[in-house]
């Protein structure tokens, strides 16, 4: 039996926290669908950053197209501010091999050059196969062999870890 | 029953040949996809790299420009390598088979062939005979099919009216040598709009035109009266010259779509038409240019449209 996962929930305020040390005026964040998008809400919301939320679907991006062929339901990238000159605090829910990272970072250049990213992320577990990190990062979770941690979101919109197979 | 020749053994859409067949859930996928394809066209790079490396052949075996453009735009955006073929003016023409014409294509690795032939049922053809790795979308087929066109009018409708469920459609004029009347019928039936309305003179219609699931009106303000979209189609000069129609003054009389007959329709009703248009014809110039009309903005959202429908495709296996 493996360690019992962290409260989603409880890791919110640490977060919070540390990312308004870093936050100026020329500070946006973007979340990344599905879980990062939920995490991306709340945190944007205990900022209380000034620039409005975006949002990112990294469908159009991802590098196992021609294996996997396009997404089943892309949902539309919506930066509703300029990227330009920006310091960017890009949001997903779990860091695993990185590769969506690469691909939102590949994406957010065809809206401008922003000044920085920042990576922020609820749960960081192994299984890196590009060299991306976390700079902000809730809780370090072992994940065991064939297992998948996803962001889950209930009714009431309260966030959860969980633990599911890989498929 | 033989299996659907558009779709593969998962159920996943691998050629587009026609809208006449495919399941309810692979027409919203792709409207759902165009709708995120719309945001990149939205921005100032208006590509994404999904089909890099990918060869994409425009074979145009009949004249186009709105259709050949967009597609050729839509592969662009997609990061295609775009070849536009113009081959009734050269292989055709020295006595070459179309599947000849396509193995050659094929032997100079290509992805995707966008067809457009004046034959039913070109594409089918070459659907059965291309590789594992090659997609075929039929860009209109004869008098058959124009499934890209079909969706692009029903994306376009989505857009405006949001839901199927209490349209009425009121689909008007030449409806017999019409592909895509007959694209956008069947995918107006299967996204469940309760009412669609054919309106024509007899000899514009197809015999049997009831079984596609439409109610026939020969009368415009019948066919009218409360409709939420109105959707013209082009009528074609050379029909003119048969026993069809006795002159294009008195069609418009009758079928062609004046400010006055608009009236009838919705107060929000939308005017839609495939291009090119005949002004004066089928449609006056006050309609066309109005605010009812919606004719331009189809032509941009084929672009995501043809975006959607090539990803998917070439994505499948």
């Amino acid at each position: 039996m493996s360690a019992p996962l962290p409260d989603a929930e409880a890791l919110l305020p640490g977060l919070a926290a540390e990312l308004r040390a870093r936050v100026t005026p020329a500070t946006a964040m973007i979340g990344l669908y599905t879980g990062g998008a939920w995490l991306a809400e709340r945190l944007h919301a205990m900022l209380a950053l000034a620039t409005p939320l975006g949002l990112m679907d990294i469908a159009f991006y991802r590098d196992d197209y021609h294996q996997q062929g396009l997404a089943r339901d892309p949902k539309r990238t919506t930066i509703p501010f300029e990227v330009e000159g920006r310091e960017l605090l890009l949001v997903d829910d779990v860091l695993y091999t990185g590769r969506t990272v690469r691909a939102a970072m590949n994406e957010l250049f065809d809206y401008g050059r922003p000044k920085s990213i920042a990576l922020v992320v609820l749960a960081d577990r192994d299984g890196r196969q590009l060299p991306i990190c976390a700079q902000h990062c809730g809780a370090r979770v072992a994940v065991p062999e064939g297992m998948r941690l996803r962001l889950k979101r209930a009714a009431d919109g309260k966030l959860r870890l969980e633990l599911e197979r890989a498929a | 029953m033989p299996r659907n020749p558009q779709l593969n053994a998962n159920g996943e859409l691998q050629h587009l040949l026609s809208i006449e067949g495919l399941p309810r859930e692979v027409l919203v996928q792709i409207l759902d996809t165009a709708e995120s394809f719309a945001g990149v066209t939205e921005r100032d790079i208006k590509k994404v790299p999904l089909l890099r490396g990918k060869s994409v052949f425009n074979l145009f075996f009949e004249p186009s420009t709105r259709t050949r453009t967009t597609f050729e735009i839509a592969a662009k955006r997609l990061s295609a390598d775009v070849i536009n073929l113009n081959v009734a003016a050269s292989s055709q023409s020295k006595g070459e088979s179309l599947l000849d014409t396509v193995a050659n294509l094929s032997a100079m690795q290509a992805d995707v062939f966008v067809v457009r032939h004046a034959s039913s049922g070109a594409p089918y053809l070459i659907a059965r005979y291309v590789k594992p790795h090659e997609h075929v979308i039929n860009a209109g087929d004869g008098r058959h099919a124009h499934p890209t066109q079909g969706l692009l009018d029903l994306y376009t409708i989505r857009h405006y009216k949001k839901d199927f469920a209490r349209l009425t459609v009121a689909v008007i004029g030449d409806v017999l040598h019409s592909r895509v009347a007959r694209s956008l019928i069947h995918g107006l039936t299967t996204l469940g709009a309760p009412e669609v309305r054919v309106i024509a003179p007899l000899t514009l219609l197809p015999a049997g035109v009831e079984a596609l699931g439409v109610r026939v009106c020969h009368d415009m303000r019948e066919g009218l009266k409360d409709a939420d979209v109105v959707m013209m189609l082009r009528l074609q000069n050379e029909r003119m010259n048969g026993a069809l129609l006795p002159s294009a003054q008195e069609f418009f009389m009758t079928y062609g779509l004046t400010a006055e007959k608009l009236a009838l329709a919705r107060p929000d009703a939308i005017v839609m038409h495939p291009g090119p248009m005949n002004r004066g014809v089928e449609i006056d110039s006050s309609v066309a240019d109005g605010p009812h009309s919606v004719i331009l903005p189809q032509v941009t959202f084929g672009i995501a449209v043809r975006m959607a429908v090539m990803s998917i495709v070439a994505g499948n296996r």
